[in-house]
């Protein structure tokens, strides 16, 4: 299970307010050029399909509750990626009276991908550690009894 | 055909046992042709196997009431016809049958479609409900020129039966009836040009935007299964029948591969069309061309 796991991550890509430069950057990971399609990365069109939740930007107010229902819409095991410095950071938008951010002030996240924007091939490195996370998350919670994630 | 030969025939051999692993194939190879025609690498071999084993691991959300049951039971009976549908398929030459199993594999190939229909209403999801609506127009379009075109081969060949059909030699308007028959196999496979009902990213995942888990993982598998009966029901119609039972067995596969990967590169070269136009498509020129070939068909019978 945990192999077909680390062979399978599909993802969901989720805009918090971001100025759509990391959102380029992830379409452009998953172009012929860089193929995610090898490690069997997939981009989903629905949140209930997807393992890994994406989110680019400083997280707006507007957007904390739509990132808080699809959060929940991911089902479990799952890991959250932030792409971009916005949402670790909020970046140069700090100050600015219509955020919320940074992201794990709201959701758990679990990996972060710095850079304005990071480059595809971090991005593909951040999507890979949080496979990696996703497997061993899910193999200790079960050997300790606990509830699964 | 008695009850041991058709439980065997649906369980292992065509049917599920061997089915499934083909099923995870082509599911690859359209993957994979699509990969190589944009010049990837594209995905590793197992990959359907591991998203399947993957989904099959994931949680399910809880729901309650007629719609949850349904949304459980639904991919079940997806599933169970599209086995069906392949273990009906003559693979091996003298393999039994029925008079009449054509009729029945169509209809068991049209299982699938409607529970997809059902399942996007079931569901509740806007997304769903729009998808389940495109599914529903288009399947009333393709149909008129599927069912039109399995009656022109019945007629022009005298049989609804797939073994007697398998075994005589195909004649012009067979193949006419095989070509229209190609025509649907992109609408009922949910592929370019005619992928108006599943729509990635357009409409969300369409009908199954609410699956997930094991639920969506059968999904998966019972619409490998379709791609399965789909292309060899085509196989059935077109593989020329040789004395030596092993080499019609290749012969089959060889030929329902081949007609996978045509399809996939009919939809690697298409982009969506929009529903109108789909629809468009299948009422005037299809429909036109079925017409035509039907008609002949019944003429030279009265003819001959």
């Amino acid at each position: 299970m945990c192999y077909s796991r680390r062979h399978s991550p599909w993802l969901f890509h989720m805009n918090s307010g971001s100025c759509n430069g990391c959102d380029i950057e992830l379409v452009a990971s998953l172009t012929p050029l860089y193929d995610a399609e090898q490690l069997g990365v997939c981009l989903q069109g629905s949140p209930r399909h997807a393992d890994i939740l994406c989110i680019t930007g400083p997280v707006t107010r507007n957007s904390v509750e739509a990132i808080k229902t699809v959060y929940g819409q991911v089902c479990g095991p799952k890991a959250v990626v932030a792409l971009g410095s916005c949402p670790a950071s909020t970046n140069v938008f700090i100050d600015s009276r219509v955020l919320e951010g940074p992201l794990n002030k709201h959701i758990p996240v679990d990996v972060f991908v710095p850079g304005c924007p990071p480059r595809p091939d971090a991005i593909l490195q951040g999507v890979a550690k949080a496979v990696e996370i996703l497997a061993e998350r899910r193999t200790n919670k079960a050997a300790n009894g606990e509830e699964l994630a | 055909m008695n009850l041991t030969s058709a439980l065997a025939r649906l369980l292992i051999f065509p049917g599920l046992l061997f089915a499934v692993p083909i099923a995870w194939f082509f599911l690859w190879t359209e993957r994979k042709a699509v990969a190589v025609m944009q010049e990837r690498v594209g995905p590793p071999f197992m990959q359907p196997f591991f998203d399947f084993i993957k989904l099959m691991g994931k949680r399910v959300p809880e729901r309650s009431g007629i719609g949850g049951r349904l949304m459980k039971a639904l991919p079940l009976i997806a599933l169970a016809s599209s086995a069906g549908a392949v273990g009906l398929l003559p693979v091996l030459p003298a393999s039994g049958g029925f008079t009449g199993d054509l009729i029945l594999l169509i209809a068991l190939l049209e299982v699938p479609s409607m529970c997809l229909i059902a399942a996007g209403f079931s569901s509740r999801s806007i997304f769903g409900e729009i998808g389940s609506s495109r599914e529903a127009i288009l399947s009333v379009a393709y149909n008129v020129v599927f069912l039109l075109a399995i009656v022109s081969i019945a007629a022009a060949q005298h049989s609804f039966r797939l073994e007697t059909l398998a075994q005589l030699p195909a004649s012009p308007m067979r193949w006419l009836g095989v070509l229209a028959i190609f025509v649907c196999l992109p609408a009922k496979l949910h592929l370019n040009p005619f992928s108006v009902a599943n729509a990635e990213q357009e409409i969300y995942a369409g009908p199954l935007t609410e699956y997930a888990g094991h639920e969506l993982a059968l999904w998966n598998l019972a619409h490998g299964l379709e791609w399965v009966a789909a292309t060899g029901l085509v196989a059935t119609l077109v593989t020329p029948r040789v004395g030596i039972w092993w080499l019609s067995i290749v012969l089959f596969a060889v030929i329902a591969f081949a007609v996978v990967l045509l399809l996939s590169v009919v939809a690697t070269w298409t982009a969506r069309l929009n529903i109108d136009s789909a629809v468009r498509f299948y009422w005037r020129c299809a429909l036109v061309f079925i017409v035509l070939a039907l008609s002949s068909t019944l003429f030279l019978r009265l003819h001959s």
